[in-house]
């Protein structure tokens, strides 16, 4: 039977982090732009437009460590809706830095923070995503590796372009 | 529109995550708020009891945007702390990065964020790649610009990388000076590749400068002025009201407010309690004399529109800049020869510093207290999406109040243009742990 390419659905996403992995992305978008609008259908950006959709994506690309329960939930939310799901960068990956507060040993300094966590909605611990969801791969890297992110975007192209 | 509520739960096309909601009660707005939603990473507490010599690569993370501009007044800071003095040669490195950041950063949300707005398209994605497909002249400025944008950004990057080590969270800039020299060899083809976009640039900005969007509110600027030239880094804190303090009374100069329902505080003047804004907008406003001559011959037409109260000249001012960055990039560039020098050491004092510069979003602060270990004692930063937090409020409050008339739609695009053209950073904004609720 003959192999018929469909374009890459993919998502990005980004929880509590500097954004620094969405700002590399943009700017990979200099040379690749052209080409990926060839191959990938960039259903959710929130950074790049206003209309997303989150449903049925190939491919989460999801930054950011998870710092409240209602991160969690929309965390999940992408996990549901995506075939695979990449962590991009260091706070997704390992947590840190944005998991700095986790490490707080001073009483004056936790006395204050709690005062944040109670009132604003955030968990006891900020967490890397795979504590809370099956993750596919990691592009690691504060931002993330440029050449990790290409080699994995390539894979994925391969496993869910080509149907048969 | 009738009574109700417009709420965007997630404004798109900014940095970082930010809502709104409105509250429309017998035909006027009852309530408006824009609330900030990034979570707080409290790295003003994260840096304390850290070696200060980690600490400006630390603290770079608190935005992946603007990483070199958190680096710079982070060294500022430590290097005020310890008397040190950077020679001349660091100083010009710094700002041949620095023009790097701003082309780079500045391009971003000119071309890629608000672009779409004047082209009537959602996104950048929806700019037609084929050229069989660019029928309408819009069409094709639209893909001219993209295409201009995909250099202007690259060579912006380029230029940080080539002096910094990278463009974002960059390594070599220390305290007292670099790590590593940049090699003077690629200096040629920066400024080939500079002078290459200048066209571009001037075409971005006869773009932003057509862009017939007006909100006019009668608002203060603050920002950093320096009589010699147009500067990002070095100066004196200046308001459009004439008046002028020292970088070390920056804080002094504002006040804190707690806006309970958002991640980040906003601020007022202390003496007047009136809102101001910072940024590109207000370093125009105040400091259009000093740009670079070659940039002020080639923008003079648009010159006359400042200073100007029209939040969407923001947008303009940042074309402008980039121009600036290009034109003080390739001087520099064309004029510096590289020695060798090492950073400057001393053995840790005790001490506090304030580093004060103008980030592409607006004035930044960093205030550092070492001990005399050389360890971190105390740690603040005001950034600017704070401090134009009430500023973004209040233009919106009166956007709607002047039209409710007009539909749902329409109103809730407007609002999204409005906040955009501050090019609000929320990443920047939610860092610290500014307010001690046992004190407030």
């Amino acid at each position: 039977m003959a192999e018929k390419k469909r374009k890459l659905v993919v998502g990005w996403f980004s929880f509590t982090c500097s954004e620094d992995s969405t700002i590399l992305f943009t700017e990979l978008l200099n040379d690749h732009l052209k080409e990926w609008k060839k191959m990938i259908e960039f259903r959710h950006v929130k950074v790049l437009k206003s209309h997303n959709r989150l449903e049925n994506l190939d491919v989460a690309f999801v930054e950011g460590a998870i710092s409240s329960e209602k991160q969690k939930e929309e965390l999940q939310r992408i996990r549901d809706n995506s075939k695979y799901l990449v962590a991009v960068g260091a706070c997704a990956c390992s947590g840190q830095p944005s998991a700095s507060r986790n490490q707080f040993v001073s009483e004056e300094i936790n006395f204050k923070v709690f005062w944040f966590l109670e009132h604003f909605d955030y968990s006891q611990k900020v967490r890397k995503l795979s504590d809370f969801v099956k993750v596919d791969d990691e592009v690691l890297g504060c931002p993330m590796d440029p050449d990790l992110f290409l080699k994995v975007l390539e894979k994925y192209l391969k496993i869910c372009t080509t149907e048969k | 529109m009738h009574d109700g509520e417009i709420t965007i739960d997630s404004i798109s096309k900014i940095e970082g995550t930010a809502g709104l909601r409105v509250v429309v009660k017998n035909g006027q707005v009852a309530d408006l708020k824009f609330i900030i939603k990034d979570y707080r990473r409290f790295y003003t507490e994260a840096v304390i009891g850290k070696p200060m010599l980690a600490t400006p690569s630390f603290v770079s993370r608190i935005c992946g945007t603007c990483s070199l501009a958190h680096l710079f007044c982070a060294l500022e800071a430590i290097e005020k702390s310890q008397d040190i003095e950077n020679s001349e040669q660091t100083m010009l490195l710094r700002r041949l990065a620095y023009d790097g950041l701003m082309i780079r950063d500045h391009a971003l949300h000119l071309y890629f964020f608000v672009l779409p707005d004047i082209l009537g398209v959602d996104s950048i994605l929806d700019i037609p790649d084929d050229r069989a497909q660019l029928g309408s002249s819009q069409a094709k400025l639209g893909h001219q610009l993209l295409e201009d944008s995909f250099v202007i950004k690259k060579i912006g990057s380029d230029l940080s990388t080539a002096i910094a080590g990278a463009a974002i969270h960059a390594l070599l800039p220390t305290v007292g000076g670099f790590l590593r020299l940049p090699d003077q060899a690629q200096f040629p083809d920066l400024v080939r590749r500079l002078e290459e976009i200048r066209e571009p640039v001037l075409r971005g900005i006869e773009t932003f400068a057509k862009m017939e969007d007006r909100l006019l509110r009668n608002s203060d600027y603050l920002c950093l002025r320096n009589e010699s030239r147009y500067d990002f880094l070095e100066g004196e804190v200046v308001n459009n009201t004439g008046k002028r303090v020292s970088e070390e009374e920056f804080d002094h100069f504002l006040k804190k407010v707690i806006i309970p329902y958002s991640q980040a505080e906003g601020y007022v003047f202390s003496d007047t309690h009136e809102d101001y804004l910072v940024g590109a907008l207000a370093r125009m406003n105040l400091n259009a004399d000093l740009l670079n001559a070659r940039t002020k011959k080639d923008v003079k037409k648009y010159l006359s529109l400042f200073p100007s109260h029209n939040i969407y000249h923001n947008n303009l001012a940042q074309a402008i800049e980039i121009l600036q960055c290009v034109d003080e990039a390739a001087e520099i560039l064309k004029t510096i020869k590289i020695v060798e020098e090492k950073p400057i050491t001393r053995p840790p004092q005790g001490g506090v510093g304030v580093g004060v510069i103008e980030a592409p979003r607006g004035t930044l602060y960093h205030l550092a207290e070492v001990d005399n270990e050389g360890m971190i004692s105390r740690y603040d930063v005001i950034v600017p999406t704070a401090q134009n937090q009430i500023n973004i409020e209040n233009d919106l409050k009166k956007y709607f109040s002047e039209n409710l008339n007009k539909d749902r739609e329409i109103l809730r695009l407007e609002a999204e243009k409005i906040i955009r053209a501050y090019d609000p950073c929320m990443s920047c904004a939610t860092n610290f742990l500014k307010i001690d609720w046992r004190e407030e």
